[in-house]
């Protein structure tokens, strides 16, 4: 038994009060790694032990106002910043709105962060195997009896003179626990794992089961299933069926007017440009023209993309025949299509069309400039 | 147990019958200089009684029905101050005689006009209203005189009985507390604008009544243990429990005046958001901004911390200014729907006049029950555990 280490020494009382008046003598001895084990929680032992108030508070203070400052900033920058929408006609930053939601997150933040740092640093969880365990002392202290015990580790503690101390206090029993042979255990261990997963798939499978199948009664179903037509779906109201209904024929949207030329691939007469070529609008031009255009008819509309030999490449757009089109009439092609291109009308809109038209105008002239035109450039 | 009753000294009832006489005189001359303001500081005057009253009768019912302890040593320091409740059939006498003054729906031909208020009309009317009036604080004072009877009886006869017989009496209490409070509340408070409404306004006072009341008692209670009144043995855990009540109740008040608010301010209903709008104008902006720092704020973060709770002189402080806030707060709820302060606040001598008289009644009425009764619940069966209460 010599060579055992010793953990510690414990003595146990049977009556509150007695241990009490124990925890006090022992504290005035000035210990400090000492406790007291008791079934229930003892009132007034905090005082007996002298024990100092927790600083537990402080983390939950700090947490919370993390809590605080990081609810209020998330909903500032998605809400006004980065996202901003109006909800309600209320302004993007509505401090009224968003209190709850910091109430929450600061609450959360603060309990969560408590109970972890309760286990974390106050407990020193995690730790799966205490000398005290499977003593006689822990089975006692557990059911009906009172004990105190003084940790060797204690820089007053002395085997003789602690043990004179603690009998001194007319305790029941005073004896001297020691460490178990094999002192600490892997908290990994293989079956303590499977033991886990096993609980983990139980549990979600349990609560799924119960949650959904056993336990699902719907209390009112008047939001889940209502009497109307959903996107997609049949009705039998209708002859053919549809649900979705298609506007009248010669319905024009607001704020759309219809591209007369449709449906012709060789208009007599075409559009005229109603766009004048700014600096904004040859930008908007160059955009989606590298955008849409240049895929095929290259960078600067030689008819040499990239796409080469894998799709019929288009011809040059710098042909005497492109040249002499009018403005509407390439705004034309774009709109309905010519040969194996498709129509655009769906991916650039008329304004953007018009700025392509100009832009595409501008390539013409830089791709066939005359020295004339070094003039303007000098001059400038 | 031996305890020594010590009799408060006599300057308390010499102070508060001072403190009564100039606040009436001044009360009444009030009536005479600027009738319809008079009117309504006397109906802030009069809903603070009853907060501090019946709000003293609730916790009572409290610990009787949750089974408490820590509070029995204290309990007659409660029930002396719920000894307003049945004055409130007198002080309310004054306020019936002007309820022209008060109420839009106490006006026949207005009342005609309105189609609002004539879909009111079964519930507001002058008969119904004064029938209600008296009924609820018959209630209250019913339920006073036999908490009281009994705790008073139990001091000479010891007869366990009388607890059980309370705690019974308590859990019939609690639930005619909640709705005569409301009903008072609605009558009293939300009908001097009789287009509004808000579901959780009962609540709202409720929660105010209660801070008011254990203000009071907390207030009471650190100056009679500082002076020796109360037994020796009480310690710093019960003034804990106080102030740990308090800040609850602070937050009770604080997370129900934010829900009647953000529900009313988010829904953005024209007949519902009008009344805040009203407390918005002009200088109530700053009474508005200034009843969330004071009833809210200051005490919460005075109590936050643990030892502030225990703490007799941040107690004596937190509760003197709570004592304040809710006076602030129904002045803030009634005075902006006096006509002539609709724009924005202006100062006049009669609003400091009323408390002046509260503060006298609330002397006097404690120092006679004082003088007559003990000051501990001597003979309670759960006095000893009470006064061994540790946290």
């Amino acid at each position: 038994m010599a060579d055992k280490k010793i953990f510690g020494i414990v003595s146990l009382f049977k009556d509150p009060n007695a241990i009490i008046s124990a925890a006090k003598k022992v504290a005035s001895a000035g210990f400090t790694n000492w406790d007291v084990n008791s079934p229930y929680p003892l009132h007034g032992i905090d005082k007996a032990m002298k024990i100092k108030p927790s600083k537990l508070g402080i983390v939950t203070l700090i947490f919370g106002l993390s809590g605080v400052v990081l609810a209020l900033l998330l909903m500032w920058w998605t809400m006004s910043v980065d996202y901003p929408m109006v909800i309600g006609g209320k302004p993007y930053f509505s401090l009224p709105a968003f209190i709850p939601v910091t109430f929450e997150i600061t609450v959360i933040l603060a309990t969560v962060s408590t109970v972890v740092a309760m286990f974390a640093f106050f407990f020193g969880l995690p730790r799966n195997a205490h000398a005290l365990h499977d003593t006689d002392y822990m089975k006692k202290v557990s059911l009906d009896h009172y004990g105190i015990v003084i940790e060797a580790i204690d820089p007053k503690f002395d085997e003789k003179s602690t043990m004179d101390l603690l009998n001194n206090l007319s305790p029941l029993t005073t004896e001297i626990i020691y460490y178990p042979e094999k002192e600490t255990y892997p908290i990994f261990e293989p079956r303590f794992l499977a033991l886990l997963f096993g609980v983990a798939v139980a549990v979600s499978l349990g609560t799924y089961l119960m949650l959904n199948k056993l336990m699902y009664i719907q209390p009112f179903n008047w939001m889940d299933k209502q009497a109307k037509i959903t996107v997609q779906s049949r009705s039998d109201f209708f002859n053919d069926g549809r649900g979705m209904r298609l506007p009248v024929e010669g319905t024009v949207a607001r704020g759309f007017i219809p591209y007369p030329f449709e449906d012709q691939k060789n208009p007599t007469e075409v559009l005229s440009n109603p766009s004048f070529p700014t600096i904004e609008n040859l930008e908007l031009g160059k955009s989606k023209f590298l955008t849409y255009c240049s895929p095929c008819h290259g960078n600067f509309g030689d008819g040499d993309s990239r796409l080469q030999g894998q799709f019929p490449n288009p011809p040059t757009l710098h042909s005497d025949r492109a040249r002499s089109f009018p403005d509407g009439m390439i705004y034309h092609i774009i709109t309905v299509g010519q040969n194996a291109m498709p129509s655009y009308a769906s991916q650039v809109n008329r304004e953007e069309r018009w700025a392509i038209v100009n832009y595409i105008r501008a390539l013409q002239r830089a791709k066939n400039a005359q020295d004339s035109d070094i003039k303007f450039v000098k001059a400038e | 147990m031996t305890y020594q009753k010590k009799d408060l000294p006599s300057k308390i009832s010499k102070i508060g019958i001072i403190l009564l006489i100039v606040g009436i005189a001044l009360g009444v001359l009030a009536f005479f200089v600027d009738h319809s303001r008079a009117v309504f500081n006397y109906l802030i005057a009069f809903n603070y009684m009853i907060s501090i009253g019946v709000g003293a009768l609730f916790l009572i019912a409290l610990e009787y029905v949750v089974g408490a302890d820590w509070s029995v040593p204290i309990r007659r320091v409660v029930e002396f101050f719920a000894a307003i409740v049945p004055l409130l059939a007198i002080l309310v006498i004054p306020l019936l005689f002007n309820m022209q003054e008060l109420f839009h729906w106490s006006h026949t031909d207005v009342v005609m006009e309105d189609a609002v208020l004539q879909s009111k009309a079964p519930y507001l009317n002058v008969p119904f209203f004064i029938i209600r009036v008296f009924v609820i604080i018959g209630i209250w004072t019913l339920f006073y005189f036999f908490f009281t009877r009994n705790s008073k009886k139990q001091d000479t006869t010891k007869n366990q009985k009388l607890t059980t017989l309370n705690i019974r009496l308590s859990a019939v209490f609690i639930p005619v507390f909640a709705i005569t409070i409301s009903l008072s509340a609605i009558d009293w408070l939300m009908s001097v604008e009789p287009h509004w409404f808000s579901t959780i306004f009962g609540v709202y006072f409720f929660a105010g009544s209660v801070i008011t009341a254990l203000a009071a008692v907390t207030l009471t209670t650190v100056l009679l243990k500082e002076n020796g009144y109360l037994h020796p043995s009480m310690t710093d855990d019960h003034l804990y429990s106080l102030g740990a009540l308090l800040f609850a109740f602070v937050n009770f008040w604080g997370y129900i005046a934010f829900s009647q608010f953000m529900l009313i301010w988010y829904a953005d209903l024209p007949e519902e958001t009008f009344w805040f709008i009203q407390k918005w104008e002009g200088s109530w902006a700053i009474f508005s901004i200034g009843l969330i720092i004071i009833q809210f704020l200051v005490p919460y973060i005075a109590l936050v911390s643990q030892p502030s709770k225990m703490n007799p002189k941040t107690l004596k402080f937190i509760s003197v200014w709570l004592l304040f806030a809710h006076l602030f707060d129904l002045f803030w709820l009634v005075m902006p729907e006096m006509e002539q302060m609709s724009g924005g606040y202006y100062f006049s001598w009669i609003d400091l006049t009323f408390p002046i008289a509260i503060v006298g009644i609330l002397m006097l009425v404690f120092n006679m029950k004082a003088k007559n009764e003990n000051l501990i619940p001597i003979g309670d069966p759960k006095l000893q555990r009470g006064l061994d209460f540790h946290l």
